[in-house]
């Protein structure tokens, strides 16, 4: 059976892949959304194409779908629709999965269920990741904010942190948001931020 | 409040929905209402089809196409409410235009001499012309279809014609995947503000009512939740009133230029509100009456002789089979009683009949209505052809015998 991953985030489509072929799935292609990709994809004559719901290619693939000549036998979405719960799962997960006629439910569902895992395991990675970026740059802001005061107020580093600190809550503002304000101000004011 | 996630694509024609959230129209009838960008129509379908949304800014084709199993599977929709008629455009790039009347106003307003030349600078280009159309069963695509068809254009002979979502147009068109491309706005302005296309027909002059986009919706939700959807309607109603408002274009195209929502510059929006589209970089814009309607003349009134016009087409390039069960299935995706039934005590004026003619109208008409006045505005198409909902075949027939 040949699955063809079709998704422009390369290491989603990578951890996918991996998850494949530790069930046993051996013949698997990754195709970028890019160029002639349409074309490249009707060639291979997949049994399943995976691809990311959201993927704004999705209207072309299905057109290639529609007209396709080279295909042999048809190919569509969520081949069986009695699996609804199934189906919801692959919805929330954002995977859509393109299948041809007449492969058996039982051959789908454990490439379905897997697909769905580890979109989620991705989806789970990369919000940890952004949190992890988010929460780093804010401290950025902090440090520059409190070197500020400790400058321009003779502040020590606890009393400009504290300083910080009561202003947000007085405000009702977020403390990176504070410092990001003071360091507008003081750029403002012709200071070295 | 009633929690309501509606799904649509990044187009200026999704106003009536972001106008409802943002003004408070959704509010005022107890929606609290939440909207969910989708870039293809792919991804729209899906949301709906499945549940994740209760309701989608739809192309009209693509509900009846998904409601009689062309696109994908098959799923009941209903369409009681229209967000627009009109407000597409085709853009070709310069080099295949410099072979079309130069002067962009007459371009623009004779259909029928710009189908010819299109037809003739086909066989002069370097290739055969690449298309892009956000969908097959897109408005766009059903009204290229008839339009070049008037002059013989054979689609799968004498065109490529590439589906792409109409964010996607302006790279494409950049990058020389595609040569034109026709869509909703602001995408055709964006490419002709690049100076990479030119204006070459705009969808008013082609058939002078068009249906747009719709409301859909699952038809088993819509039936189980006839209260909810009633206050919808009446919230998107108003809203689109607003929208039709010359006084809050400004306004509008400012709430859909936010990323969230167009996310594309106000001045590459505003064209399309006001009726003032340039045709080519640095020209002065031409005067396009009517290039969008969101409320007037009963916008939002799904006529169901409009979704037998949708069918008619589908017949016509046989993206359908002709059957008595289809033709009754697509023209019931258009619920002009749910419309009606919504909108009862709202004061306006609705229209006493669900079918009429389409394209028989000349100049402004009264019609038969419940409460008030209603007048309609021409509705020809620009060969003249008249629809008549009751004779499905022998207009398909038609087109047959004259031009194969």
């Amino acid at each position: 059976m040949r699955i063809v991953i079709v998704d422009d985030k390369g290491l989603r489509a990578s951890v996918l892949e991996e998850g494949l072929r530790e069930a046993g799935y051996d013949d698997i292609q990754l195709v970028p959304p890019i160029g002639g990709w349409v074309a490249r994809l009707e060639r291979m004559a997949p049994d399943v194409v995976l691809m990311d719901l959201g993927s704004p290619s999705r209207d072309t693939l299905e057109e290639m779908l529609v007209v396709s000549r080279a295909l042999a036998r048809p190919i569509a979405m969520f081949v069986d629709q009695s699996d609804d719960t199934m189906i919801g799962a692959a919805i929330d997960a954002g995977v859509s999965a393109y299948v041809v006629d007449g492969l058996r439910k039982e051959r789908i569902k454990p490439i379905l269920d897997l697909a769905i895992r580890r979109f989620n395991a991705f989806a789970r990675m990369q919000s940890e990741l952004d949190e992890a970026r988010t929460a780093l740059a804010e401290r950025k802001t902090i440090d520059r904010a409190k070197a500020i005061l400790m400058q321009s107020r003779g502040l020590s580093e606890p009393d400009a942190y504290a300083l910080l600190r009561t202003t947000a809550m007085n405000q009702n503002r977020r403390l990176a948001d504070v410092a990001e304000a003071l360091i507008t101000a003081h750029s403002l004011l012709g200071g070295q931020a | 409040m009633t929690p309501i996630s509606i799904a649509f694509v990044p187009l200026s024609d999704s106003a009536p929905l972001i106008v409802a959230r943002e003004k408070g129209f959704a509010a005022a009838q107890g929606i609290d209402l939440s909207l969910v960008r989708t870039t293809s129509w792919a991804t729209l379908r899906d949301r709906l089809v499945y549940g994740q949304v209760q309701a989608a800014h739809m192309l009209a084709p693509l509900a009846i196409a998904v409601t009689l199993g062309l696109s994908q599977h098959a799923a009941g929709l209903s369409a009681p409410f229209k967000l627009n008629v009109n407000g597409n455009a085709l853009v070709m790039a310069p080099d295949f235009a410099a072979a079309l009347e130069p002067d962009p106003m007459r371009r623009i307003t004779d259909p029928v001499g710009t189908a010819h030349d299109f037809a003739n600078a086909i066989g002069l280009y370097k290739r055969k012309p690449v298309i892009g159309v956000v969908h097959r069963f897109s408005s766009h695509a059903l009204m290229l279809r008839y339009w070049l068809g008037f002059a013989g254009v054979d689609h799968d002979r004498d065109l490529a014609l590439r589906v792409l979502p109409p964010s996607l147009m302006v790279e494409a068109l950049r990058s020389g995947e595609i040569d034109g491309f026709t869509a909703g706005e602001p995408w055709g302005s964006v490419a002709i503000g690049q100076g990479l296309a030119e204006l070459v027909a705009v969808g008013v002059q082609i058939w002078r009512r068009g249906v747009e986009k719709v409301l859909a919706m699952r038809t088993d939700w819509m039936e189980a939740n006839a209260d909810t959807v009633d206050r919808l309607i009446v919230a998107l109603s108003e809203a689109s009133a607003w929208c039709d408002d010359p006084a809050n274009a400004a306004e509008l195209a400012a709430l859909l230029e936010r990323p969230d929502y167009v996310g594309q510059p106000a001045e590459t929006i505003l064209p399309a509100l006001t009726g003032r589209i340039v045709p080519q970089r640095n020209t002065p814009p031409l005067a396009i009456p009517d290039f969008v309607l969101f409320h007037r003349e009963a916008t939002g009134f799904p006529w169901r002789s409009q979704a037998l016009w949708i069918y008619s087409q589908l017949i016509r390039w046989q993206m359908a089979k002709p059957s008595a069960a289809a033709e009754r299935a697509a023209a019931e995706v258009f619920r002009s009683d749910i419309y009606r039934r919504a909108l009862a005590g709202a004061g306006l004026p609705l229209p006493g009949a669900s079918l009429k003619l389409e394209g028989a109208i000349d100049a402004p008409q009264g019609v038969g209505a419940h409460r008030g006045a209603l007048t309609l505005g021409p509705d020809r198409f620009f060969d003249g052809l008249v629809f008549d909902p009751d004779d499905v075949a022998g207009y398909v027939a038609g087109f047959r015998r004259t031009r194969g």
